[in-house]
């Protein structure tokens, strides 16, 4: 590429991933700019007077002072159209695919690539006339992307006009597929591909309040502590509690149309592994493979700091523009915590005073814009989509009075909050039940009891009873032993455990068990609610010991109705809800 | 093209100093201190402002002299020497061999700084090593390619423990031995010394390399030992097809020199005065285990630390924990039970087991298996405690049944010694036995098919 008639500045200083430079006035905040002879990727953060400093997304490893930096005059934008599905990109949007023909199997610095592949060609459909008067973000045609994705291509969101030529056929991402004639006159060729800045927010018409659920598969989330789409999530824990795990299930299961999971300042091994997996899992709603309707984005931990903060906003402009196609997107950053740690690591480069634990005072805005993202909303297009944000948190030690936590905390409307102790005793996932909540159970009731069972909300209710009162009565035993309890609490006790051993516990490696339909989930409820209500007759009417109906069999068979194939589950269910009955009835024939 | 040497020292404090006027120097470079007694010491750019050069020291700042000591900037950043000489040889902490014999011819030179291997280039690492310990093997299995630390505390057996699994490590069912590449960090001569006995009493000394900066060596070489032992351990792996295994002690000490450096700097600290790049730092150790496609070596890392006051959430052993694919958490109770090793299973992990173990790799029941013995102990060490509290009576007769599962779990399936090496059969079969002492009705995570199999 050539920059000869751009302005060049000079690199007066290096310290790690900042560089500032002199000569720059002529620059913009945010701008993009190329560093030194390797031409390193940067970013403009801060401008005094004529120096200006970069924050550089690469290694500054050999760039000294007086090399040139050339300013490229636009923010950090990325290229969105056809070709994003099914690909993997670093933090700033570059294709892994592409970086490892170009350097290796390992990443070297100052490559140029393009986020999409310009060569390839993709069939246009168009869906406008030529006279047609089109507005900001309008659908112009589409082009299927992948199985599951017919991808529209639509006009950048602020350019509206009079079509004055529309073309079908074969098209690269740069070819002219259309021509518009704009308000003042001029014409702008329109492309299957758009850019745009990451940083800023894609225009919408009109927010909604959330009112349907993500159906994840996972029963303690859709069961005890559903999101919404359009909502927003956080998933706080300390290592080895299973947050990733809880990623990973939300981004395979979840009933969204388009998947975009960023791996931020985490294992590299981890993103292999959703590289080898999500190629050969099926998504249950297409029948197609996660893959086709997938974008990852990976920022391992070991990558450049200062690429990891941008990786969020990659991630996230990518989500806008599908959900701008009228697609539910469902977005999982893990983990929010290593970008802020990067936002930290920035800040304190910039000598900025230092704000809680040494984040910057704007820790708690630049979260919550981030978060803002996210929405039932309804497009340019009139149409209405969501954007739902799941973002893992990894607080040091656990403990969540943290900055990073207690931000996320005031903006998110679920947390799953996990929990070690659970994880030490391999109860996975380890989603702590009494101190998780979802402030969307409210609007989602109406939906749950329509479309599953007017019982739906009782029945969680109950469960959620029978637990607190577990974690009350466990507290007794401590002090005074079991003996003390009343049979009725020895019940609840047991009960209890059923709810824990036999719901809640879920195995992410087991083919059946792996995902629940809501149908399901609730005949597992419906199974202990029955058990809990047969037995409170046996116990208080005929006064049958508790330990007695822990022995039935059919609590074996209870506990093994998750590993019931779907297509076995209702006839099982019935079968077992028979069985309980009878088993029960027998322990108090005699009496 | 010489290069230009510098009598402009302007500061030295501490590991940091300031040189003046200088010309194209870059970011990262190495220098040369030249003392006025014709000594050579090596420090590398943290800094470049204008004509001010920030550096580093990464030798001892002992009798420099601002006024005589001439600093010579050599034009790459800090390399090592390679070929396949390193095989064997003892190296200090900055790549200097201090076992007698001269040089290695290099073949090639490497820089110690990681270049970030691409996600898509990895292999994912899914092949089981045997250690011969049960409590890793079962329950917490190591892979090849997997970083999987060991966090000890002090006066725990953390070196037998390391010392054990580089001996026992073997790839199943294929006669591989590892190479081992052995970095020790800011230890005490007698735990280096220690490992050195253990190598070379099984022969394994024939199959290292290593590098040591001991506990009376200057803090701020340790910044650049655990980089020039992996970067040997990747010219192993990566360019001579070796399977390495390297074991790191004690990250603990590389962590407070990062603090000493990073507080000279007057950097902002972040929790305990660590730096807050700590992470970043830690990864860009960590990320360098694991695999790449078409390449046959692989370099399998076992970093050790000490927890300060056996502190989980300490800054060093929870970054590490978040970077790492699992951790072995070593336990003082067992071990004053005189188990050993004293591997606290519960809060161990290994984040890559899943798909390391099964059919194929080593049983088909050994998922379910592993999930069973762990809810089971989990219960039976609960069970123990309330019995504690309240007494034998008190507690239901199912509990006293898991109550002394727990019991016998620790007897004999932890307690096996440093000596012992089991096979994964072995290990499988004992966890059964266990299993054995509880109602078939409670083994709820395994599967009928293996009930029937196994357990009758």
């Amino acid at each position: 590429m050539s920059y000869e008639n751009v302005e060049k500045g000079l690199i007066v200083k290096v310290a790690g991933p900042l560089v500032v430079a002199k000569n720059m006035k002529n620059t913009h905040l945010y701008d993009m700019v190329k560093v030194g002879k390797l031409g390193l990727i940067g970013e403009i953060i801060e401008i005094h007077g004529d120096k200006a400093s970069i924050q550089v997304y690469e290694n500054t490893s050999g760039v000294g002072p007086n090399e040139e930096v050339v300013c490229l005059n636009s923010p950090l934008s990325i290229e969105l159209g056809p070709g994003l599905i099914g690909n993997i990109f670093d933090g700033i949007g570059r294709p892994l695919l592409k970086l490892k023909e170009k350097s290796g199997d390992r990443l070297q610095r100052g490559i140029d690539v393009n986020s999409l592949d310009h060569e390839k060609k993709y069939d246009f459909k168009p869906l406008v006339k030529v006279k047609d008067k089109l507005k900001k973000g309008a659908i112009v045609g589409f082009v299927d992307e992948t199985k599951s994705i017919c991808h529209k291509i639509m006009l950048p969101p602020n350019i509206e006009g009079e079509v004055l030529e529309i073309k079908e056929g074969s098209f690269s991402v740069e070819e002219t597929i259309g021509v518009l004639k704009l308000e003042d006159g001029s014409t702008f060729n329109i492309k299957l591909m758009q850019k745009y800045p990451v940083r800023k927010q894609r225009p919408i018409l009109k927010k909604l309040a959330p009112n349907v659920p993500l159906i994840t598969g996972q029963r303690v989330i859709d069961s005890l502590f559903p999101i919404a789409k359009g909502g927003v999530a956080a998933v706080p824990g300390p290592f080895g509690s299973g947050k990733t795990i809880v990623q990973h299930q939300v981004a395979k299961w979840a009933d969204a149309d388009v998947i975009v999971y960023i791996g931020c300042g985490e294992r590299g091994n981890e993103m292999t592994d959703v590289l080898n997996e999500f190629p050969s899992i099926k998504d249950p709603k297409t029948n197609n493979t996660l893959m086709d309707k997938t974008v990852l984005i990976a920022n391992t931990s070991d990558m450049p700091v200062a690429a990891r903060e941008a990786s969020i906003y990659t991630g996230i402009t990518i989500a806008e523009y599908y959900k701008d196609m009228g697609f539910d997107v469902a977005l999982i950053a893990d983990s929010t915590s290593r970008w802020a740690e990067a936002l930290r690591e920035m800040s304190g480069r910039l000598q900025e005073m230092p704000g809680e634990d040494g984040y910057p005072a704007y820790l708690g805005s630049r979260l919550a814009e981030f978060y803002e993202r996210a929405g039932r909303v309804i497009t340019l297009n009139n149409e209405e989509t969501s954007l739902t944000i799941i973002g893992a948190v990894s607080p040091p030690g656990g403990d969540i009075s943290e900055p990073v936590s207690q931000a996320t905390l005031r903006i998110v409307k679920v947390f799953w909050g996990l929990d070690s102790t659970l994880a030490y005793k391999r109860h996975f996932p380890a989603i702590n039940w009494l101190k998780s909540y979802s402030l969307y159970w409210g609007n989602l009731k109406e939906w749950f009891e329509e479309n599953i069972s007017e019982n739906w909300g009782n029945l969680r209710q109950e469960i959620i009873d029978i637990l607190q009162e577990e974690a009350n009565l466990e507290e007794i035993v401590k002090l005074v032993g079991l003996s003390a309890l009343t049979e009725i609490d020895k019940l609840k006790l047991e009960v209890a455990k059923c709810i824990r051993e036999d719901f809640l516990h879920q195995n992410a490696f087991h083919d059946v068990d792996t995902f629940s339909s809501l149908k399901k989930q609730f005949y597992m409820l419906s199974i202990i609610d029955s058990f809990y209500k047969k037995a409170k007759e046996a116990v208080l009417n005929f006064k049958i010991k508790v330990k007695d109906i822990s022995n039935i069999t059919v609590k074996e068979e209870i506990g093994r109705f998750k590993y019931v194939e779907n297509t076995k589950v209702e006839k099982t269910y019935e079968e077992i809800l028979k069985k309980i009955d009878s088993e029960i009835k027998n322990l108090y024939k005699g009496v | 093209m010489a290069n230009k040497e510098y009598k402009t020292i302007k500061e030295v404090a501490g590991p940091l100093m300031l040189v003046e006027e200088v010309e194209n120097v870059c970011f990262d470079e190495i220098g040369e201190i030249l003392l006025q007694n014709g000594e050579k010491r090596l420090c590398k750019v943290l800094e470049i402002d204008g004509t001010n050069a920030l550096v580093q020291l990464f030798e001892a700042g002992f009798g420099i002299n601002p006024k005589q000591s001439r600093v010579k900037f050599l034009g790459h950043s800090m390399r090592l020497n390679v070929s396949e000489e390193i095989i064997g040889r003892t190296f200090n902490g900055l790549g200097r061999p201090i076992d007698g014999i001269p040089e290695i011819s290099a073949k090639t030179s490497l820089e110690i700084d990681a270049t970030t291997i691409n996600p898509i280039a990895r292999t994912y690492p899914q092949e089981f090593i045997q250690t011969g310990i049960s409590a890793i093997d079962g329950l917490n299995t190591l892979v090849k390619g997997q970083k999987l630390p060991i966090f000890s505390a002090s006066g725990l057996p953390h070196k037998e423990l390391a010392a054990q699994i580089a001996r026992q490590a073997t790839v199943l069912n294929k006669e591989e031995n590892f190479a081992i590449v052995f970095a020790a960090i800011g230890i005490t001569f007698e735990e280096a010394d220690f490992f050195i006995n253990d190598f070379k009493k099984t022969g394994a000394i024939e199959r290292t390399v290593m590098f040591i900066n001991l506990a009376n060596d200057p803090a701020i070489e340790r910044i650049a030992t655990p980089k020039m032992a992996l970067t040997a351990a990747e010219y192993l792996a990566f360019d001579l097809d070796m399977n390495v295994l390297v074991i790191l002690t004690d990250i603990t000490n590389y962590a407070d020199a990062l603090r000493e450096v990073s507080a000279a700097k007057r950097e902002i600290p972040s929790r305990r005065g660590y730096p807050g790049y700590m992470y970043t730092d830690f990864a860009s150790i960590y990320e360098r285990a694991g695999r790449i496609k078409d390449k046959k070596g692989s370099i399998t890392m076992i970093p050790i630390l000490t927890m300060p006051e056996d502190d989980k959430t300490h800054p060093i052993p929870d970054l590490t924990g978040y970077i790492t694919e699992g951790q072995i958490i070593l336990n003082r109770e067992l071990y004053k039970k005189n188990i050993t090793p004293p591997i606290d299973v519960l809060s161990s992990l290994s984040r890559l087991k899943d798909k390391g173990i099964g059919e194929k790799r080593t049983r088909e029941d050994h998922s379910n298996l592993l999930n069973q013995l762990f809810s089971s102990y989990a219960i039976g060490k609960n069970a123990k405690e309330l019995m504690g509290i309240l007494g034998e009576d008190s507690i239901s007769e199912l509990d006293f049944k898991y109550v002394q599962f727990a019991e016998k779990f620790e007897e004999r399936y932890l307690n096996q010694g440093f000596n012992e090496n089991r096979t994964i059969e072995e290990t499988l079969n004992i966890g059964w036995e266990l299993l054995k002492m509880l109602p078939k009705s409670e083994l709820k995570r395994i599967d009928y098919k293996f009930i029937e199999k196994y357990y009758n």
